[in-house]
């Protein structure tokens, strides 16, 4: 490996361009389907003066805007020329780093026609819609980055799902016991703490396969919590373990008061703004600092990271505790910042979807974030199925984001963009 | 050990150096403290033994043993049966009575038949150095195909009607494996994503064909209709014992699971691809083909559990037909070291486990989730057989104790 010629390094270098070429033009064709299924499916089943009511007001909010009404074939035709321009644009030329972003514009224009499409006619509120998206997205953007900081070690991380769990079920008894919520939430993260420590002696200490190492720690997060949970705390005379309170919810001041946005983005409880803090944390410790440098460099070659003075065994085993203690924050939403309990395997495979998030997101806190609102986005949806003007099953608005990633996956990421040494236990000589 | 033993052993101590260091002896210390951890576990969260400790320390000891050993007495009685109550109806002499007494070993048999066609599937999977996470949506899919062909293809005779409604459960689940399997050979999608995905994906869809297109127009909750009594999979005894056809199947399967992987070329071909595609290339051998055809046929195991317990044991398909197999099926099969007859014997164990804990549930209180703890506690230690060797002080294999070779998301 070490004495790679001249002549190889050549063609890998073309091998990578070719590589790029390819996902440059993959990436373009799916701009030019997304214009060309708004044509196809949208414009042409709409008739041609029929309006599109968006309520801009999720009700019982601070804020008040007035419903936008508009043609909805006129916007559709826009949505789709704009779709079109980019996408040839992209197979002619390429939008270099910026194609993630015009992707993510992409599919907010798609999927904003498709609303537009499925409102025609009638009224869909928007802002209500949007708001639960935004509640929704973050367990799944906390399960993420969980993913990413193990994963950028060189972790594999599917215990995600198994931590969230464990914390939601230990914050529920800590906060319960001490009347704290504070404690309750400590608790939490401790415990996914603990749940990535023995994630990381599984897999660093013993040199377990990581995925067999999470399969292990979900089916026992699964076991342990409903077993505990069963015994105790949901037995009446336990009952008063199992009633932990809720964050409440915080109105920011003055933002909160913007029409449309205020509602949405600023009158939640801690999670949502934790969410946002977390991920502009992470990207500037990934991406801006010393540690985050290094982590990266163990997950992506671990022996020229030792070689450098790093010690690899140690990173790993912080990237993975601190992992742990992300998806043990993610885990406290469910019980102490949306259902104010805990139910028997509530997280109800929450944890995978912040997986997909994290790879859709490829491996970039921000990328999970826009993931993890695309995902709640159809969460959010497929509830208020049955509202729409078309008659979708909810069932098939509920598997979009499911299609959605294995679509992204197979064209756009496939090989190679996990970090290089991921899943390979390092031995040090 | 004196020196006159160490010249010359006999065929006792030779056995047990070579027991000691085989990894039959760590997967049988790995369920043995497997179930002594399930045990601690259980005495510690039962308030008695709080009371016992109170009072004396050795009478809390004796009562946390005696909770242990009650709970433990309860999960042999119903997954095998009590033998006081077999013998007593045998001498009565009393069909039903018989029936009713050795039911609990045969209701485990039927238990344990999904999970040798899951851990099958999860097997021929890891063989391939694929990790088939997607067996409960495979299920679920094969279930639907299965019961489809069980109540909508009408004027067979049995013989021809259940191995179509099995076959039919088979592409279903095929169908659900042959996906992620092209996507991973075509474009390296990593298959534990896709196939994550497509069990929520296999999901909603049972969901709506339950709802709409199976639903039977009689009922008023989404269900589909009975199946004929043409494809019904033949029951052995009366009731109340439903141990049904689908066993020998699933053991027929494991069969041709074993010849295809041992015995054949293609067999040794996939095995190759697992355990070192480098390898494999150079070899010439077609990786794309192999890898699709893996999850194919991994998908198409799969799929006949879902048609086995809708043919042999539910009739029908209900929405909360979720199960777990699946994700018990992975643990199983790792268990079982990714061979067809460890597949069987650790099937029979969590089959057994499964059924009794149901009782043990009933007689004694003990939740049925004490069985994932045990899963996940035996599964760990047989993963890391360093952890068995150094708790037991076992000397180390000859043979490398890799599980299985897994490759991470690059593929």
């Amino acid at each position: 490996m070490a004495t790679l010629s001249n002549t190889q390094t050549v063609q890998v270098g073309k091998g990578i361009q070719k590589r790029d070429r390819r996902r440059r033009i993959t990436m373009g064709a799916i701009f030019l389907v997304a214009a060309l299924f708004i044509w196809v499916v949208f414009v042409s089943n709409l008739e041609p003066g029929v309006t599109t009511r968006f309520v801009m007001n999720p009700g019982g909010g601070s804020a008040e805007a007035a419903d936008w009404v508009f043609p909805a074939v006129t916007y559709l035709n826009i949505i789709a020329t704009i779709c079109a321009l980019l996408g040839a644009y992209q197979i002619v030329r390429g939008f270099g780093k910026f194609t993630y972003g015009v992707l993510a514009l992409v599919s907010i224009l798609f999927i904003f026609g498709f609303l537009s499409w499925a409102t025609a006619g009638g009224q869909t509120n928007l802002a209500g819609l949007l708001r639960i998206m935004v509640v929704r997205a973050v367990p799944l953007t906390l399960g993420a980055m969980s993913g990413i900081l193990c994963e950028r070690g060189g972790i594999i991380n599917i215990a995600i799902e198994g931590m969230m769990l464990t914390a939601a079920f230990v914050s529920t008894v800590f906060s319960s016991l001490f009347s704290n919520l504070f404690i309750g939430l400590l608790a939490g993260v401790l415990a996914g703490g603990l749940m990535g420590l023995i994630h990381g002696v599984l897999s660093i200490k013993y040199k377990i396969n990581q995925i067999i190492s999470g399969t292990v720690i979900n089916i026992f997060a699964t076991g342990i919590t409903s077993y505990l949970s069963s015994k105790y705390i949901q037995k009446v005379q336990y009952q008063y373990l199992n009633e932990p309170g809720m964050f409440p919810q915080i109105n920011v001041p003055v933002l909160s008061k913007i029409p449309f946005i205020g509602p949405i983005l600023f009158s939640h409880n801690m999670y949502v703004y934790a969410m946002f803090f977390f991920v502009f944390l992470l990207t500037f410790m990934l991406f801006k600092t010393r540690w985050g440098l290094r982590l990266r460099s163990v997950g992506e070659h671990p022996k020229a990271a030792d070689t450098l003075g790093i010690n690899v065994f140690k990173t790993q085993y912080m990237a993975v505790i601190l992992g742990g203690m992300m998806a043990g924050f993610g885990g406290t939403y469910f019980s102490l910042g949306s259902s104010g309990r805990f139910d028997e395997v509530m997280t109800a495979g929450r944890g995978f979807i912040g997986l997909a998030a994290m790879i859709f997101g490829n491996w970039h806190p921000v990328g999970a974030m826009g993931a993890g609102f695309l995902f709640g986005f159809f969460d959010s949806l497929s509830v208020r199925a049955s509202l729409l003007q078309v008659p979708l099953p909810s069932e098939f608005l509920g598997m979009a984001p499911y299609l959605a990633t294995i679509i992204v996956l197979a064209s756009v990421i496939g090989r190679g963009h996990a970090p290089a040494a991921e899943g390979e236990p390092y031995e040090k000589e | 050990m004196e020196k006159s033993t160490e010249n010359k052993k006999n065929s006792i101590s030779v056995f047990w150096d070579e027991f000691s260091r085989s990894n039959l002896l760590v997967i049988l210390l790995a369920i043995f403290t497997g179930i002594l951890l399930g045990g601690v576990l259980v005495a510690i969260t039962t308030n008695e033994v709080y009371d016992a400790f109170r009072v004396s320390f050795w009478g809390g000891l004796g009562t946390a043993f005696k909770t242990a050993w009650n709970t433990y007495v309860s999960l042999f009685t119903g997954s095998v049966g009590n033998p006081q109550r077999i013998s007593a109806a045998f001498e009565s002499g009393d069909p039903l009575t018989i029936r009713r007494a050795i039911n609990p070993f045969f209701e485990s048999l039927v238990q344990s038949t999904p999970y040798i066609f899951g851990g099958l599937a999860v097997a021929l999977g890891f063989r391939a150095g694929l990790f088939n996470i997607g067996v409960e949506g495979q299920i679920f899919i094969g279930a639907a195909t299965g019961v489809w062909a069980g109540y909508a293809i009408t004027g067979l005779p049995t013989i021809i009607h259940i191995p179509l409604a099995m076959f039919f459960g088979a592409l279903g689940g095929a169908l659900w494996g042959f996906i992620p399997g092209i996507l991973k050979a075509k474009t390296g999608a990593h298959e534990v994503i896709t196939t994550i995905m497509m069990n929520y994906i296999a999901f909603r869809l049972v969901d709506w064909l339950l709802k709409f297109p199976m639903k039977d127009p009689n009922e008023v909750t989404p269900k589909t209709p009975w199946v004929l009594d043409s494809a019904i999979l033949p029951r052995f005894f009366d009731s109340p014992i439903r141990f049904h056809l689908g066993f020998f199947i699933a053991i027929l399967m494991a069969v041709a699971v074993y010849l295809l992987l041992f015995k054949t070329t293609w067999g040794f071909e996939l095995r190759m691809v697992g355990s070192n595609p480098n390898a494999a290339r150079y070899a010439g051998i077609k990786i794309t083909m192999t890898t699709v055809v893996a999850m194919v046929l991994s998908g198409a195991l799969a799929g006949m559990a879902g048609a086995n317990e809708v043919l042999g044991v539910n009739y029908r398909l209900l929405p909360a037909f979720s199960s777990g197999y699946g994700f018990d099926s992975i643990a199983l099969a790792l268990l079982g070291k990714t061979h067809p007859l460890g597949v069987i014997l650790s099937s029979l164990l969590f089959g057994f486990l499964r059924n009794g804990a149901r009782s043990m549930q009933l007689s004694v209180g003990v939740p049925i989730d004490i069985v994932s703890i045990l899963q996940a506690l035996i599964l760990a230690f047989v993963a890391a057989p360093a952890i068995i060797r150094t708790i037991y002080r076992l000397r180390e294999s000859k043979h490398k104790e890799d599980l299985v070779s897994l490759r991470s998301w690059k593929g």
